[in-house]
């Protein structure tokens, strides 16, 4: 994974944040996490990705923040379960969006959601991890792309 | 005139309801898998279906074919992230009558359904 794969996923997000929320989100510098870096916030949700990938795609943001979105959504209450749900296919679209330029070997699997904050959260090792902060109406998220190329016989 | 909502969202499956209550359908129903989905349209024989495919139990591809079995009228609009060209391809393949990509907004969404009824 490299600059350019990272600017996919940058596009995904500023696109997504256009179409919900009709605002602009930030997107800040995007860097290498490190090992004893826990990027967990309120609600997480993480996508297996396999085919010609593997590795994952993981999307962590605050709960004030999905509260907003889902409220600018329409929507007049959102509980734990909903915000847990909302920040599942925040991170669903992203990464099925992402096929558009990885193509259709970009296999995504059906998100993983936690509420809560676990611990910690172990990424792969064999691909390094992309931190890519998202801020919208002050509130910041996080999009981590821990994604390398299929290794095949 | 009925539809049938499939998602494995909670939040999605609402916003389609909210967006598609201005074609005035006699019912709405949802399902959050295509086995469920199946299982719903068993019973409810809906003339619409919205589609996602990324869904546990079921994919929604497979569920496309299944429900085109039972009724081949039926009119299936899939929505979904998966944004390569391919995707919208198969899905029309397999017998939907249309592919939005997801995210969609209700402006798109009313338009893809009013595309779909005036086939």
């Amino acid at each position: 994974m490299d600059e350019t794969h990272l600017k996919i996923f940058i596009k995904g997000t500023t696109n997504y944040f256009g179409q919900i929320a009709r605002e602009a989100a930030e997107i800040g510098t995007p860097y290498l996490k490190e090992d004893n870096d826990n990027v967990i916030l309120d609600y997480s949700a993480v996508i297996g990705i396999s085919g010609s990938y593997r590795g994952c795609v993981y999307y962590t943001a605050p709960k004030e923040m999905i509260r907003k979105l889902i409220i600018h959504m329409g929507e007049h209450n959102a509980d734990d379960a909903l915000c847990a749900d909302f920040v599942g296919e925040i991170a669903n679209t992203i990464a099925g969006n992402a096929q558009e330029e990885l193509g259709a070997g970009f296999m995504i699997s059906v998100p993983i959601v936690l509420a809560g904050n676990p611990g910690s959260v172990r990424f792969p090792k064999d691909a390094p991890t992309f931190v890519i902060p998202i801020i919208w109406q002050g509130n910041k998220s996080y999009l981590l792309i821990c994604v390398g190329e299929s290794i095949t016989a | 005139m009925k539809l049938l909502i499939v998602d494995d969202s909670t939040l999605i499956r609402r916003a389609i309801e909210r967006f598609a209550n201005k074609f005035q359908f006699d019912e709405i129903r949802s399902a959050n898998n295509g086995a469920n989905a199946l299982k719903e349209f068993k019973s409810f024989l809906p003339e619409v279906v919205t589609m996602d495919i990324t869904m546990p139990e079921m994919d929604g591809l497979t569920c496309v074919e299944a429900i085109l079995r039972e009724k081949p009228d039926v009119q299936i609009l899939v929505i979904s992230a998966l944004a390569d060209k391919s995707t919208a391809v198969e899905a029309i393949k397999r017998g939907a009558s249309g592919f939005l990509l997801k995210p969609f907004t209700e402006e798109t969404l009313i338009t893809s359904l009013e595309e779909l009824f005036e086939e």
